[in-house]
């Protein structure tokens, strides 16, 4: 039985781990794309962004010799993503879930491109910092090495809350989130808040890439991404467009994500490829349980195309 | 859908020049001859009866997906799952294949068979995300985006597991399938019947959307879901349906690229196609019969890449950056709808038009 039981903790520290190490991208994505969604448009291109993040990122940090150059490059690129999309969705008609899938195709097709060369050589590495040292389990000490992009994902998280409910600039956003034409009646410039939102939410999703190709897995390659940037938009309803549940649907989504390699670590090896898909099932789940056909989403910006 | 006639089509070619312009910036700021490389792209394309071969055996599955999404756009619903139906489709046309030879039938009926079975895979893969729409108000674009990648986990799973041939040790397998229920090629050309399959396909999802009373329904609950209730359509019905059909045609996708190209369902079939395929809708303005041209401009875009990269030494992914670049240009250029002054139009035919759409 005691077997059992450590190859269980095994797994469970595993998923703790997962969780903890898996889900700063899903943090950074989801805090940029809430950003975004709560100025009333939605960016389905963050993949494109994510991966642009990854490539860039680490070909800054290979260059300077300095992983955190990398991160702010891969936020910079991100904004550069960010803009062209809040700036083309400001023209009439354009339609902002066709134009994000139209981005994200020239994202992914401009990380590949540069990216060739840099597929060989090694950057300088994130830094992380050991939580775990007061246990004696080598499985929850290893579990337990937080990066510090996630410590910086949360302060943001925190951060964007507080700014949103006590701030001036918050309530514009909400504002025009919410009814553009309240927005314009109180003479909010409505296009300049989503343009900018939208960048804003650009230059996290780029430095949430930057985090895969610096920290985990920790190089560049053309497979870097596992649809973190895709699932971002889900991760938002999830999290009822709130920041702090951001952290929390990040959390989650990376824990489950998580399992799959952990049972195979055990040598569990059934239904590898059906763990992967929890997250998706989840978020399905939890679109279904909270919808209606009646009334659009609890929580949802009253201007977002998504939930009409 | 705003402008007719000659609008759409002189807007869509300006975009695609636009796009080719931005091109044109990006090769030559890395360094490269424009003209040389879209010359190259040219020559991969459309230059020689084997890169027009190449071209066609790639255009053939994008007509298909395309139309999965071009269907369900008439009733006004933007679906982005046609990855995941390809690949559900893909497996239940090899595994039923695979079933029927068994049994001694002849090669065609297998055929129809499994293709048929490929459709209905499809087909409720996609009408999923429809009836999430119609009975639980869910966005139909994040339930297909999510329920396709559950679909792909599914495909891996199957693929890998239960119905793996344990033959196929690196790649993860079906077993393959005998010579004699291969699709072949159309008579004389080197060319499968899959591409024929898409053409009768669009012409028959354009007539119809544009010629039956089906069509016309789906159009109206498109355009005015109020207006549809109104008039007493079965709008629920109706979007659930044209996701179906949507999806029966990415599935047939997947069957054909098994039967024709593959041989058995592998991860090979996960090419891409299903999100080529939303370019090819929208480029095509959800138009079912636009989608034949567009299909093979794109096919022939994907088809020149290695020669791209024999030739100039130029990285496969240039041929994404194009398509990626042509998108962006083609969306933007909505914007140009109603607003170009062309001079065939009589000044007060676009002031009466506006004045009516300025009432509310």
């Amino acid at each position: 039985m005691s077997g059992d039981e450590s190859a269980w903790l095994t797994v469970l520290a595993a998923i703790l781990g997962g969780a903890l190490r898996v889900s700063t991208p899903f943090l950074f994505v989801s805090l940029g794309e809430t950003l975004t969604e709560r100025s009333g448009r939605v960016n389905l291109g963050l993949e494109g962004t994510l991966v642009f993040g990854a490539m860039s990122g680490y070909a800054v940090a290979f260059h300077a010799d300095s992983a955190w150059a990398g991160v702010l490059a891969a936020g910079a690129f991100g904004t550069v993503f960010g803009l062209v999309h809040g700036l083309v969705c400001s023209l009439p008609r354009v339609n902002d879930v066709a134009f994000g899938i139209a981005l994200m195709t020239l994202g992914l097709g401009l990380a590949f491109f540069f990216g060739k060369g840099y597929v060989q050589p090694t950057a300088p590495r994130l830094p992380e910092i050991a939580l775990g040292g007061w246990s004696d389990s080598p499985a929850l000490q290893s579990a337990l090495q937080i990066n510090v992009l996630l410590l910086i994902g949360i302060a943001c998280a925190l951060a964007l809350a507080w700014a949103l409910r006590s701030t001036r600039w918050g309530l514009v956003l909400r504002t025009v989130g919410d009814s553009a034409n309240a927005a314009r009646a109180l003479g909010f410039p409505v296009t300049a808040v989503r343009t900018c939102a939208t960048a804003a939410g650009g230059f996290m999703a780029g430095v949430g890439g930057s985090f895969l190709s610096l920290y985990y897995p920790g190089s560049w390659n053309e497979a870097l991404s596992s649809g973190q940037g895709v699932m971002a938009v889900a991760l938002v309803i999830f999290a009822r467009w709130h920041p702090m549940g951001c952290v929390w649907a990040a959390l989650l989504f990376g824990g489950t994500g998580a399992i799959g390699p952990a049972l195979q670590a055990i040598g569990v090896q059934q239904g590898y490829h059906l763990w992967n898909a929890a997250p998706y099932v989840l978020t399905l789940f939890v679109m279904v349980a909270t919808s209606s056909a009646r009334r659009s989403m609890a929580g949802a910006p009253g201007e977002l195309s998504l939930t009409r | 859908m705003a402008g007719r006639g000659f609008e759409p089509i002189a807007i869509a070619l300006a975009a695609i020049a636009g796009g080719l312009v931005l091109f044109s910036g990006f090769v030559l700021a890395n360094g490269h001859d424009p003209f040389e490389v879209l010359g190259v792209i040219f020559e991969g394309a459309f230059a020689s009866a084997f890169s027009w071969q190449n071209t066609l055996l790639r255009a053939a599955p994008l007509i298909l997906t395309g139309l999965a999404v071009a269907i369900p756009a008439q009733v006004g619903l933007v679906v982005i799952g046609g990855e995941g139906a390809l690949a559900l489709g893909g497996l239940a046309g090899a595994s039923l294949a695979l079933a029927l030879s068994h049994t001694g039938a002849p090669a065609g009926a297998v055929i129809v068979l499994s293709c048929a079975g490929a459709m209905i895979a499809g087909a409720l893969t996609q009408a999923l995300a429809g009836a999430l729409r119609a009975w639980r108000g869910l966005n139909e674009t994040i339930a297909s985006l999510l329920i396709s990648y559950i679909a792909i986990a599914l495909f891996n799973h199957l693929v890998d597991g239960p119905l793996r041939d344990p033959a196929s040790l690196n790649k993860p397998s079906t077993a393959p399938l005998p010579e004699s229920l291969m699709l072949g090629s159309m008579p004389g050309v080197d060319l499968h019947w899959g591409l024929a399959v898409g053409v009768v396909c669009a012409v028959l999802a354009q007539l119809m959307v544009s010629r039956t009373t089906l069509g016309f329904a789906m159009r109206v609950a498109g355009g005015n879901v109020r207006a549809a209730r109104l008039v007493g359509l079965p709008v629920a019905a109706l979007l659930v349906t044209a996701c179906a059909l949507g999806g029966s045609m990415a599935g047939l996708a997947g069957a054909i690229e098994v039967l024709a190209v593959h041989g058995s369902a592998n991860a090979s079939l996960l090419a891409g196609y299903g999100y080529t395929g939303i370019l090819v809708a929208f480029i095509a303005r959800q138009q079912p019969l636009a989608t034949i041209p567009v299909a093979v401009l794109l096919g022939g875009i994907a088809a020149a890449g290695s020669l791209l990269q024999r030739r100039l030494d130029l990285p496969d992914a240039t041929t994404q950056v194009l398509q990626g670049l042509l998108f962006v240009s083609i969306l933007a250029s909505e914007a140009l709808y109603g607003r170009v002054n062309w001079r065939m139009r009589p000044l007060a035919l676009r002031v009466g038009r506006t004045a009516a759409v300025e009432q509310p």
